[in-house]
This record gives structure tokens, C-alpha cells and sequence, in this order.
């Protein structure tokens, strides 16, 4: 029972499992990072000029300049939660990885722990490559907004943990629709990705004030528009405790169903 | 090393109140090739999970190379090679990448792996294929650089979990070849298989396992002179099972009957053949006894899957 339930044992033992992932992912980064960049700038173009050319200024500024901190936001968490879930499942369901690597010194914590630093490790470099494309754009030109980059390893952690528990419980890939379409698209329509969140109704608001994303996008925002956000300590800290809660809850799911 | 290289004391799990493995215990010296016997899940591969501190016992111990387990089990893991069922080599990387990365997980340095990538490749006869990718591979050839892999950090012990299910007959040959090798080489090795004729070229001593629990221990030949009477004749065709409650019933020490064929163990063969070679229409075939007789008449011959 203590080993179900105990804490995470973390040991640096999860870095050649880390070093793995980053070898596959060498292999295929050009084709990975004109994924991690179309996606959003499809949205920054075609929503932000299209939809943009049509609005008034929107929370005080351009649309496509409130859009593009929304969408810093969004890719990361989905870039962790991909990773986390159908990368992740893959590496453990499918090709049995996690089994060859637990045959050596290398624990099922160590492992989690892995692919939970590598989620982070995708948040961060889709994260920068949104960032060059809006510094290009000229759609944030302050100093401020390099804090961003220091942001979005933090979503990762928060969306990589979450989407881990996500696949602790699942057995095969049709599983992960549920928690896009149930959890993740009506909290990015909850957080303000798209429209301030004070259009909402007061319920929704409410609702919005306890999700992750919400929490990042009022960092990332401010900072986007050069301003130095309010409450930085609250939102890194519902930020953590989301990631601390969802690792916890994927080690002791993990450790359920991998080593009974 | 001295003393045991694995043992295992009194070892049980239960899974939905169902004993998977019972009172499993058994002693592996250094050097020896050990192997479990048994039908499709008779409990073969939760025993070596147990044994690699890969899942706790509900009771009992393990200690694995002088460490205890699950304890300290990744301290013994340092020391030890694993062979899966299945095979989990990485469908991303090349042969000599599966092997590096696989390598780190040991915390090997660089150099250390780089320097024994070579040996292993020339070992598993795929030192043309270095570059190749795992997906160009044959079933044999996985099943070779599988084996190759854990050799990567030079283990005392190797685990094997069935090492040449689903190959042909040549790539089965090699791979013993392969393991005899290491034998001459002083390591240890622990195999589960369910080819007696495996169990009898490789082992030096093993268990029969059916339904979780140890049901006899020794060596091939040990096992052989315990159980069964020294000769079988299978006898087929029309009006065997006439003859088999007739004359064989008093003929022979033991009667099986599977299907349409009837096999008599004797200790004494020879009456039982003149009886064959006065009926014209039974087609027989007289051969030494040997393990997998050994192994169905302990577990049974009715289909367990």
C-alpha cells in the first residue's frame, strides 16, 4: 500500500529516460515544430486579422494583440497535454518502452517524472517558436515579454501532469477525446484565450476562476502588453498545485496499473 | 560471487482473490541455468516480476544478487539482464541507438557503451545491420538484438521470458547457441519457456509450474526417472482403442489416450511391440521418454488458455 500511495521517489535516474525523448524528437523537429507553430498561427491570422478587422479594440488593444497572448497559452497546454496523453500512451500501451526501461535501474517513478519534464520541455519550445512568430508580427515589442518564456514550462507542468493522470486510466487512444472535448476546449472558452472573461455570465465566471489556464493567460497577457502582472504569486501557485495534485494523482494511477 | 545468485522464499500473489503464484520458492546458483516450466498462465512470468521487485509479494522474499527485493531492487537491477516476452525494442531508433540508449539507463558513460556496442553487435550477428532500422528487422533478429541489449551492462544475470517463442527453427538454434555461450561465459541464467526441448538443452536444473504453484524441481533427467516410466510407444489407426483396453491395458505400466492416439509408457517395451507387430493396422512409434511426457502427465493434456 505504501508504494501505491507514497510520495513520487524522485531521482535524477529520469534524465536518460528524458534524453530518449529528446533523441526521437531530434529526429522529427522540423516536422514538430511546424506543428507546434500552424496551429496557432493559423488562429493569430485568421481569427486575429480576420475576425480582428471586424471588432472594436478588445481588453484595450487590437484583437489580434489580445489574441496572441490566449493563444501562447493554449498551444503549450495542448503541445504538454498531447505529449502527456497519446505520446506518452504510445511509449507505454503500444511499444511496451516504459516496460524495457523499468527492467533496468530506472523506476516507474523516474519514468513519470520523464515524461512529465519532457511535456514541460514541448511547452517550452512550442511556446518560443509562437513567441518569435508574435515578436515578428510586432504584436508585443516589451522586454516583459520574455517572461513568457519562464511561463510556459510551468503550463507544460501543469497540463503534462494532468494529461498523464488522463493516461493512467486509459486504454486506448479514443479515451483522450473525452478529456479534449469535456475538459479542455470549454476551458479555453472559459479562460479568456478568446474573448475577456468578464463577457461571461457571473456562474461562468466563478468556474473560470479555478482553472489553470485562466490563471496562466492573466500572467501572460500582462506581460505580452508589457505590464507587469498582478497577483503573480496566486497564479503561480494555483499553476503548481494543479501540476503537484495531477503528478501525485498519475504516480499513484501509474503504480495501480503498471505495478500490481 | 559467492553464495546464490537468486532466491526466492515462500513467494505468493494474489490478484481478485485468486493465487497467481503459491509457496514459490527456489535457489539459482551462480552459473546455472535455471528454468520455469509451465502452461499459458501457469504463473511463469509473474514469478520473474516478482523476482525483479517489478510488483510486491503478498508474502514472502526475494533476494536478487545479495540485495534484497523489492527493497533494494534497484540496486540488484544494476546487475542484471532482462529478455521480455514481448519484444519493446524502440521502433524510433536504429540497432546501435536502441543499444546506446538503453545503455544510459544504467547510468553507463558514453565511452563505456560506445566501446561495447561492437562485441554485443558481433555477438547478436548484427554487426551489418548497425545502422539499420528496427522495423527492417526480422522476428529473429529482434529477438537477437533483444538479447543483445541486455547484455549492454554486462550483467551476472540474465532473465528470459519465453526467448524463442514465435521464432523458426534456425533462429531458435542460434539463440541457444547464443545462451550456451553465455553459460560458458559464467553467467546465470533464468529462463520460463514452455519447449521442453529447450528446458532439456538449456537447463541444468527447473521447475514445473501449473496454476501459481511449484509442482516438481530437478534436473532434466532427474525429473524424467521420477515421473515417468523410461519408454513410450504411440499407437494409432483403426481399432487402437480396442487394443489399448485389450492387450496394451495389461501390457503397459500407464495408458494415455488424446484423440485418436493411445500412449503406452512401459518400463519393459518389448512385449508391447510383438503385440503391435502382430496387429497389422496399428501404426506405432516406440521413443525414450522424455520432458514434455514428463510435463503432461503433472499439468494434463486439456487446453489452457
Amino acid at each position: 500500500m505504501t508504494r501505491i500511495f507514497g510520495p513520487p521517489l524522485l531521482s535524477l535516474r529520469f534524465v536518460p529516460v528524458w534524453r530518449r525523448n529528446l533523441l526521437v524528437w531530434r529526429k522529427l523537429a522540423i516536422a514538430s515544430v511546424l506543428g507546434n507553430l500552424a496551429d496557432p498561427l493559423i488562429y493569430v491570422l485568421g481569427l486575429g486579422y480576420g475576425l480582428g478587422s471586424i471588432l472594436p479594440e478588445v481588453g484595450g488593444v487590437s484583437y489580434v494583440t489580445f489574441l496572441a497572448a490566449g493563444m501562447v497559452c493554449s498551444s503549450t497546454m495542448n503541445t504538454a497535454s498531447f505529449e502527456a496523453m497519446y505520446s506518452a500512451f504510445s511509449r507505454m500501451h503500444v511499444q511496451r518502452t516504459w516496460d524495457a526501461i523499468m527492467n533496468t535501474p530506472v523506476n516507474l517513478d523516474d519514468v513519470v517524472l520523464a515524461e512529465l519534464v519532457w511535456a514541460a520541455s514541448k511547452s517550452f519550445l512550442s511556446g518560443l517558436s509562437i513567441l518569435v512568430v508574435i515578436w515578428a508580427l510586432g504584436l508585443s515589442s516589451s522586454p516583459l515579454s520574455f517572461w513568457v518564456l519562464v511561463l510556459t514550462p510551468l503550463i507544460g507542468l501543469t497540463f503534462g501532469a494532468l494529461g498523464l493522470a488522463m493516461t493512467a486510466l486509459a486504454w486506448n487512444y479514443d479515451f483522450f477525446m473525452y478529456y479534449f472535448t469535456l475538459v479542455m476546449t470549454p476551458m479555453m472558452m472559459l479562460s479568456g484565450v478568446f474573448f475577456p472573461v468578464e463577457q461571461l455570465p457571473a456562474p461562468f465566471q466563478a468556474v473560470a476562476a479555478v482553472l489553470p489556464l485562466r490563471h496562466a493567460v492573466e500572467l501572460a497577457r500582462p506581460l505580452l502588453l508589457g505590464q507587469v502582472p498582478a497577483q503573480v504569486p496566486l497564479h503561480f501557485a494555483v499553476l503548481l498545485a494543479y501540476a503537484g495534485a495531477g503528478f501525485y494523482a498519475a504516480m499513484i494511477l501509474f503504480r495501480r496499473r503498471l505495478l500490481k | 560471487m559467492n553464495g546464490v545468485a537468486l532466491a526466492a522464499h515462500n513467494l505468493r500473489k494474489r490478484y481478485d482473490g485468486q493465487d497467481v503464484v503459491a509457496d514459490v520458492s527456489f535457489g539459482v546458483a551462480p552459473g546455472e541455468c535455471y528454468g520455469l516450466l509451465g502452461p499459458n498462465g501457469a504463473g511463469k512470468t509473474t514469478t520473474l516480476r516478482l523476482c525483479l521487485g517489478l510488483t510486491d509479494p503478498d508474502t514472502g522474499s526475494v533476494v536478487l544478487m545479495q540485495k534484497p527485493v523489492p527493497g533494494e531492487a534497484r540496486a540488484a537491477r544494476l546487475r542484471v539482464g532482462v529478455v521480455p516476452q514481448m519484444d519493446n525494442l524502440d521502433p524510433d531508433f536504429t540497432v546501435t541507438e536502441n543499444l546506446l540508449v538503453y545503455g544510459r539507463y544504467f547510468g553507463l558513460g558514453e565511452g563505456v557503451i560506445r566501446d561495447r556496442i561492437p562485441q554485443l553487435l558481433e555477438f547478436a550477428g548484427l554487426s551489418s545491420r548497425a545502422a539499420s532500422r528496427i522495423q527492417a528487422l526480422s522476428g529473429g533478429m529482434k529477438r537477437r538484438l533483444t538479447l543483445a541489449r541486455a547484455l549492454i551492462n554486462d550483467p551476472d544475470i540474465v532473465f528470459m521470458d519465453e526467448p524463442t517463442t514465435g521464432l523458426d527453427p534456425q533462429a531458435r538454434h542460434l539463440i541457444w547457441e547464443r545462451l550456451k555461450q553465455l553459460l560458458a561465459e559464467g553467467k546465470t541464467l533464468v529462463l520460463t519457456t514452455h519447449f521442453m526441448e529447450e528446458a532439456e538443452r538449456l537447463c541444468a536444473r527447473l521447475a514445473i509450474m501449473d496454476r501459481g504453484r511449484f509442482i516438481t524441481e530437478g534436473s532434466p533427467r532427474e525429473l524424467i526417472a521420477r515421473h515417468i516410466e523410461p519408454h513410450v510407444v504411440e499407437v494409432h489407426g483403426d481399432g487402437v482403442m480396442g487394443w489399448a483396453d485389450g492387450e496394451a491395458a495389461k501390457l503397459a505400466s500407464r495408458l494415455e489416450r488424446s484423440g485418436d492416439t493411445v500412449f503406452c509408457y512401459a518400463t519393459e517395451p518389448a512385449p508391447l511391440l510383438a503385440s503391435l507387430s502382430s496387429g497389422e493396422e496399428l501404426r506405432y512409434l516406440h521413443r525414450p521418454a522424455n520432458l514434455e511426457d514428463v510435463f503432461l502427465k503433472l499439468t494434463g493434456r486439456e487446453l489452457r488458455d
